[in-house]
């Protein structure tokens, strides 16, 4: 099981473990980590689930519309940032940081 | 054995008010208590991915079972709270089943039920609604088997799944019995490019249709008859025509209770100790500065996630005698086939229209606007234009109407400053 590490804007860590398959949204969500509001449940409408991806951990890239999407975070977007309901975890553990706010 | 706070509702509601009073600090005991069989699961996909078999309502739960172990948030399903008595100090609720609930602070997240239509012949096999993940496991299965499916009532739900079956080859017809589609939620602009657009995918969609009755045969429904006498073949209903706040556990309170139970701003009732948050409430408009605009909605029931994430939070703060206050841009999303429409804002009272973009193209905004102010936006396949509309009526930034219709700028790029009332009063 790939564990995911959460990485708060003010330096707390959560690890929590995943499952290949799910995203890195479900997976904060599901194990009520904070900093992940995800109101529209990951159907790419909400830009609620803001993450900065570390630079160690790998996703495929991102379509047209969660780039759009990315331009209206709360917290202005950077280049490594993912909107992580698109996020699919694989087998290796990851690392995201998510942002001051989200709304 | 210590008691503490019973949630009555086990819904998106009710599981972000179990969480919230956690995050606040509250260390009594949480039950959060619920009629359905399956832990708090996400509703919106019921009528989208679910019927697609790309969701299940495991794969749609809100938390896993060690979260509520770990927050000592005791879920309890397939209970019907169905009596219910409390005074100041707090009170019994009763299940079904004579299992009883004790508590010092009471919730109420009872959501809605779908409104039922008693037509001729509504008990016929194939009648179905759609609320909950049992529902919509018995609609997907019968879908499986059927070619002709007739959708009574054209508003989100109704299209949503009529766009997801003719996806899938069905025969598909929505019955609207008001001259034009979604016509609680949008305008008669965006009303109308809906109509086109489903019926450009294939879908016959009738407008002012009188619904008679169900026709069947051996218990299984055939078809649907108008009162024009045209009689269309179905081999599965669907009826979506609205829901009805489930209040009659505030009705034994003796709470006051008009299209939902009322709630003032802090998510309270009317004794001053029970709250109630989601569907099942009837709030104060959140909307920042609201009040200020005459014209606007003074009251409502909002149906959409947000609401029942942002009032639960309240509802939790509320509870634990901490000052809230609910203030929000209320949203609403709606997935139909790939048409991507977000509303942001509430529209009503506008009294001025303007379209940003060609609604041929599928990719265009309708902008409401009231007294020259911005007041909400329906926005098909275009995000952007969505989130830039929630940022400025957060933040109170102007729109000029004019200006608006300029495709060659992003919105948020054409927005003015807050007017300068409100920047003295930051």
């Amino acid at each position: 099981m790939p564990s995911v590490t959460y990485i708060s804007a003010a330096g707390n860590e959560t690890a929590v473990a995943g499952f290949a398959g799910d995203s890195v949204m479900e997976t904060a969500v599901r194990n009520g980590v904070p900093g992940i509001v995800a109101e529209c449940g990951g159907s790419l409408s909400c830009a609620t689930c803001h993450v900065f991806v570390c630079a160690d951990s790998v996703f495929d890239p991102m379509q047209e519309l969660e780039d759009d999407m990315l331009d209206g975070t709360a917290v202005d977007r950077e280049a490594n940032s993912r909107l992580s309901c698109q996020l699919k975890l694989r087998d290796a553990d990851i690392r995201v940081t998510t942002p001051e706010t989200q709304v | 054995m210590r008691i503490g706070t019973l949630i009555i509702g086990a819904c998106q509601a009710g599981v972000q008010l179990a969480s919230s009073l956690r995050e606040l600090g509250d260390t009594e005991p949480i039950v959060l208590v619920g009629e359905e069989p399956h832990a708090p699961y996400q509703r919106p996909p019921l009528s989208k991915a679910f019927l697609k078999g790309e969701a299940t309502a495991d794969s749609l739960t809100f938390r896993t079972h060690e979260f509520y172990a770990e927050h000592s948030i005791e879920l309890v399903t397939r209970e019907r709270i169905v009596t219910i008595e409390r005074d100041a100090s707090g009170g019994v609720a009763t299940a079904e089943s004579g299992r009883r609930f004790e508590f010092a602070r009471l919730a109420l997240t009872t959501g809605a039920i779908p409104r039922q239509i008693p037509f001729d012949g509504s008990e016929l096999e194939g009648v179905s609604y759609l609320r909950t993940a049992t529902d919509a496991a018995l609609l997907e299965q019968r879908l499986a088997s059927a070619t002709d499916l007739v959708v009574v009532g054209g508003g989100f739900i109704g299209l949503e799944v009529a766009a997801g079956a003719r996806a899938a080859g069905k025969t598909v017809t929505v019955l609207e019995a008001a001259p034009r589609l979604v016509g609680r939620a949008v305008s008669e602009a965006t009303s109308a490019f809906y109509l086109a657009a489903h019926r450009r995918r294939g879908t016959r969609v009738v407008l002012n249709a009188q619904v008679s009755r169900f026709l069947g045969q051996h218990d299984r429904v055939t078809g649907v008859e108008l009162a024009s006498g045209d009689v269309i073949k179905a081999d599965v209903v669907l009826i979506g025509v609205g829901v009805i706040a489930r209040t009659e556990l505030a009705e034994q309170l003796d709470l006051t209770v008009d299209n939902g139970i009322v709630v003032d701003a802090s998510a309270l009732c009317s004794d001053g100790l029970t709250v109630a948050a989601g569907d099942c409430a009837n709030t104060p408009n959140p909307t920042p500065n609201s009040s200020s605009t005459p014209g606007g909605i003074a009251r409502l029931r909002l149906e959409s996630v947000q609401n029942a994430v942002e009032q639960a939070k309240v509802a939790a703060a509320t509870l634990l005698g901490l000052p809230a206050e609910y203030s929000t841009v209320p949203w609403f999303w709606s997935d139909q086939a790939d048409l991507k429409l977000q509303i942001a804002g509430l529209s009503g009272g506008h009294d001025q229209i303007v379209l940003r973009g060609d609604p041929e193209t599928e990719k265009f905004s309708v902008l409401y606007y009231r007294a020259g102010q911005l007041i909400a936006a329906d926005c098909v396949n275009r995000p952007l234009d969505f989130i830039a509309v929630r940022a400025m009526l957060h933040s109170g930034q102007h729109l000029p109407a004019d200006r608006a219709v300029d495709l060659s700028l992003p919105l948020k790029k054409l927005a003015l400053p807050a007017p300068l009332p409100v920047l003295i009063g930051k």
